[in-house]
């Protein structure tokens, strides 16, 4: 890579469908108001279950635009997926009907997939688990489409008329950061001109609130739900399940201006490590999501000197919070002591393979606007986490590089830099 | 792989020459027709089936109970009791498999540095009788009985992180979904990240095990799986008779390195190299434009810098559904002309594996390469009308394999081919030799 033929992939449209309002700007309004949009549970009846808060996203189908049939037969992650897609390309100004469909691609993450509907669908089959032999008779015609998550990814290509590559990608917690390293991947490579890239799930579901009520992963905070989400703050008691979906356009960067792109901000750096350590758990030397912040800022030709912003991961859980500020101790030196550090899961919950992308959305916003999210429900310092996390208030501040981490089950740590676009001056 | 110039690379005499080439040293194969690459191929090569009446479950009420079950699996001997409880089956399949391909390419991670190893699978549906299991606990007793491995045995990133857990592999992992075409993905951007120098060396392939219960009937509605009670008759792609596919259980994974990692080591073999890959989508149902195959097959071509006349085989996803088949005999006939390839689809003998399923082709075309053989497709006797297409039936055709193109297609739309080629050395490595 390097000289005239390098190309750079920006982001010219961002859809988002988050908990606490429809699209972009309602997400941007709650961010920066440091308001929280975690409840007690109401998608499902919370009543069995240890953990019974959660963010939720007031969602109407039919005022999306979708079919009654999409509405009665998608699954919930679909639909976001959905309306981020048609959101963000609106956005973009893009005419998709214009683009040779064949340069169009598609990169979906999604941790869970359509596990809520393959949930009421056991119900259904099996008698509320009374047979193991389920009766095929009483599945729906849909249920193939939630058994392979790549429904999703088709369905976005669709909406977008992507006919190029196209792929779901599922990393669990990291995966709307790497489906977005993904993506831009395809556009910097040249396998495609556009690329529809972003996350989506919906699992607020009995067996997946079950399954984080087993390992105390998430918060039980239910007499007070709002305050229920408290990234590096140290009566934290884990993390708050979400749902949410981000989508963007991104395009090769010559391409955008030549068509008078509004261009939001480059995906210039991204890499992803493993830290072969546990299924479920951190270390506490943050070393392998070190190596990939260094890696990431190194594609991105930035240093700890240029970053005015760190979205991170701050999923709110002991482990999380305490192994990410070891990372970024180790991977910037002193310098993780001045660059603000923020977590937006305060606000919006941890929605497992969307936030990711969620979490990108706030940060080309915060290139955009000048302004830094903060840390909601920050109240008590951690001695194990003394960075400066952006206590509930967001800061006024022009930001020109932002790196956003994640962390998954499976030992992903996943990293990304976004920067302020080049004035259109240079560009080719 | 041509498109992305990566850093050059320093060659064993010390000029510096182009990209990096990606080489396959090792394989690791579990399918319902043998475990372990060795009995694979024999049993492939013998066109010995793995796909009979379902045992492992009654399946007799079901109006499909044929399918490719693998049977003989020790999990006890292969894996400890630890990871017994936290793990389903497709897991322990993808936990041996990649032990056995680290072993077949003499690979110790501990030889190279910490971040130089990856893993990138394909997945397709996840663990899926792991779920059903902790489903029936669910809500069948209720939700304090639901196992503390649920948060991670059925999400379809599992295989990646409990490999990467297994051997120490922290480079760069990922996990792609996009049902039978996610295996050719993966190894195309394993291919990838060696030639830009992110890894040098990595696991990549896919699995998936659906044959419970739940995993049987949730495919049902699709009306894609043949409901023959016969086992040979089950899965006849390209067959007048062609009525649907059986499903399977099992895949495979394979060791890729940097043609220059492979040499500094000394690797006992190298089966071939991934020279090219593409994969686009399938235009909206209505739109009347046809399917993108012939474009994924074209763009493999084009990255691999291979005329079509150098294909040798064609390892074809052949899903056994007229109309399916015939788009695919049209694209091989479109890009190659009428009967110009051999074509075949051992997959025949294993059933459709899922995302197990490319990964198994990728091994198989590997082992075609390395003994000059092409597997014939079982089941399949009399064509359907259509497009013609050279398949492969009945024995093994002896004939050398130079390039190999394997087709994947994802129900949904996705198509994805990948051409795997004939290892050469590249002369700037010339200066490496290998113990006598």
């Amino acid at each position: 890579m390097g000289g005239d033929a390098e190309r750079r992939a920006v982001i010219t449209g961002i859809g988002v469908r988050a908990p606490g309002g429809v699209g972009t700007e309602a997400f941007w309004r709650l961010l920066v108001s440091g308001r929280t949009a975690t409840r007690t549970m109401s998608l499902i009846d919370p009543a069995p279950f240890r953990s019974r808060v959660a963010a939720e996203i007031d969602f109407d189908p039919a005022a999306e635009g979708l079919s009654p049939e999409q509405a009665a037969t998608y699954d919930r992650a679909t639909q976001l997926a959905l309306a981020a897609t048609r959101e963000a390309v609106a956005s973009s100004g893009l005419d998709t009907g214009r683009q040779d469909p064949a340069r169009v691609g598609v990169s979906i993450g999604t941790a869970v997939g359509c596990t809520a509907s393959l949930d009421q669908d056991y119900q259904r089959v099996s008698d509320f688990g009374s047979h193991w032999l389920v009766d095929h008779t009483a599945t729906v015609a849909q249920v193939f489409d939630y058994f392979v998550p790549s429904s999703i990814g088709r369905d976005v290509a669709w909406e977008a008329g992507a006919e190029g590559p196209v792929t779901v990608i599922s990393t669990g917690c990291t995966s709307g950061l790497d489906a977005v390293g993904y993506g831009a991947g395809l556009v910097r490579d040249g396998r495609a001109d556009v690329v529809v890239c972003g996350a989506t799930d919906a699992p607020i579901s009995p067996i997946t609130v079950a399954c984080f009520d087993a390992i105390k992963a998430t918060s039980a905070n239910n007499g007070d739900p709002a305050h229920a989400s408290r990234p590096f703050d140290r009566n934290r008691d884990g993390f708050v399940l979400g749902e949410g979906a981000a989508v963007f356009v991104i395009e090769e960067l010559a391409a955008a201006y030549r068509r008078g792109a509004r261009v939001y901000a480059e995906v210039r750096g991204f890499a992803t490590r493993s830290n072969a350590y546990h299924m479920t758990g951190l270390t506490r030397h943050g070393r392998e999501m070190a190596e990939a912040i260094r890696a990431a800022m190194r594609q991105a030709r930035r240093d700890g000197a240029d970053l005015d912003y760190i979205n991170a991961h701050g999923s709110g859980t002991r482990q999380n919070d305490r192994h990410e500020t070891a990372a970024f101790k180790r991977s910037l030196g002193r310098r993780a002591y001045e660059v603000p550090v923020s977590s937006i899961k305060s606000m919006i919950g941890h929605s497992l393979g969307a936030i990711g992308s969620l979490e990108l959305a706030a940060c080309a916003l915060a290139i955009e606007y000048g302004v830094i999210p903060p840390t909601a429900n920050y109240e008590e310092p951690d001695p194990e986490c003394d960075l400066d996390y952006v206590p509930n208030t967001a800061r006024e501040q022009r930001v020109d590089t932002v790196l956003s981490v994640g962390s998954g089950f499976g030992g992903f740590q996943s990293a990304a830099v976004l920067c302020r676009p080049p004035a259109k001056a240079v560009a080719p | 792989m041509t498109v992305t110039a990566g850093p050059a690379v320093e060659g064993a005499d010390g000029r510096r020459t182009g990209p990096a080439r990606a080489v396959v040293t090792g394989v690791g194969v579990v399918a319902p027709n043998g475990i372990g690459t060795a009995e694979f191929w024999a049993a492939t090569l013998a066109a010995r089936s793995g796909i009979g009446l379902l045992q492992r479950f009654d399946a007799s009420a079901y109006p499909v109970c044929v399918g490719g079950e693998v049977l003989d699996f020790d999990d006890a001997a292969l894996l400890s009791q630890r990871l017994l409880p936290q793990t389903d089956r497709m897991t322990r399949y993808a936990l041996a498999a990649a032990d056995w391909a680290l072993a077949d390419a003499g690979l110790d991670p501990a030889g190279l540095g910490e971040y130089d190893l990856g893993v990138l699978t394909a997945g397709a549906c996840g663990g899926f009788e792991f779920g059903q299991r902790e489903l029936q606990k669910l809500w069948g007793t209720g939700p304090e009985r639901v196992s503390s491995y649920q948060s991670f045995a059925w999400f379809y990133a599992v295989n990646t992180g409990q490999i990467s857990i297994r051997h120490g592999l922290r480079g760069h992992t990922s996990v792609f979904v996009s049902e039978q075409a996610g295996a050719l993905d993966a190894a195309a951007d394993t291919a990838r990240l060696l030639r830009t120098g992110t890894l040098r060396a990595a696991l990549t392939g896919g699995f998936d095990a659906p044959l419970c219960p739940w995993g049987l009937v949730v495919q049902l509605p699709g009306g894609l799986l043949s409901t023959s009670r016969d086992p040979e008759r089950a899965y006849l792609p390209f067959d007048a008779d062609a009525a649907g596919y059986a499903a399977g259980e099992g895949g495979a994974l394979l060791v890729v390195e940097r043609e220059d990692t492979a040499l500094r080591r000394n690797a006992a073999g190298i089966y071939g190299r991934i020279a090219g890959h593409a994969s686009t989508f399938d235009p909206r149902p209505g739109s009347g434009r046809p399917p993108a195959l012939a474009g994924a097959i074209r763009g493999a071509l084009r990255e691999a810098r291979t005329d079509p006349a150098d294909i040798d085989v064609v390892f074809a996803d052949a899903l056994g559904v007229p109309d399916r088949d015939r788009e695919e005999a049209a694209a091989l006939a479109e890009v190659f002309g009428p009967a110009a390839v051999p074509v075949t689809a051992p997959k025949t003998l294993t059933g459709r594996l899922y995302a197990g399923g490319a990964a198994l082709d990728m091994a198989t075309a590997l082992l075609s390469m390395r003994d000059s053989v092409i597997p014939p497709t079982a089941g399949t006797r009399a064509p359907a009308p259509g497009p013609g297409i050279d398949l492969v039936l009945g024995e093994p055709r002896e004939t050398p394999v130079r390039n190999a193109l394997v087709v994947a297609r994802g129900a949904g739309g996705f198509n994805s081919a990948i051409v795997l080629s004939r290892y050469v050395r590249s002369p700037h490595h010339r200066a490496v030799t290998r113990p006598a």
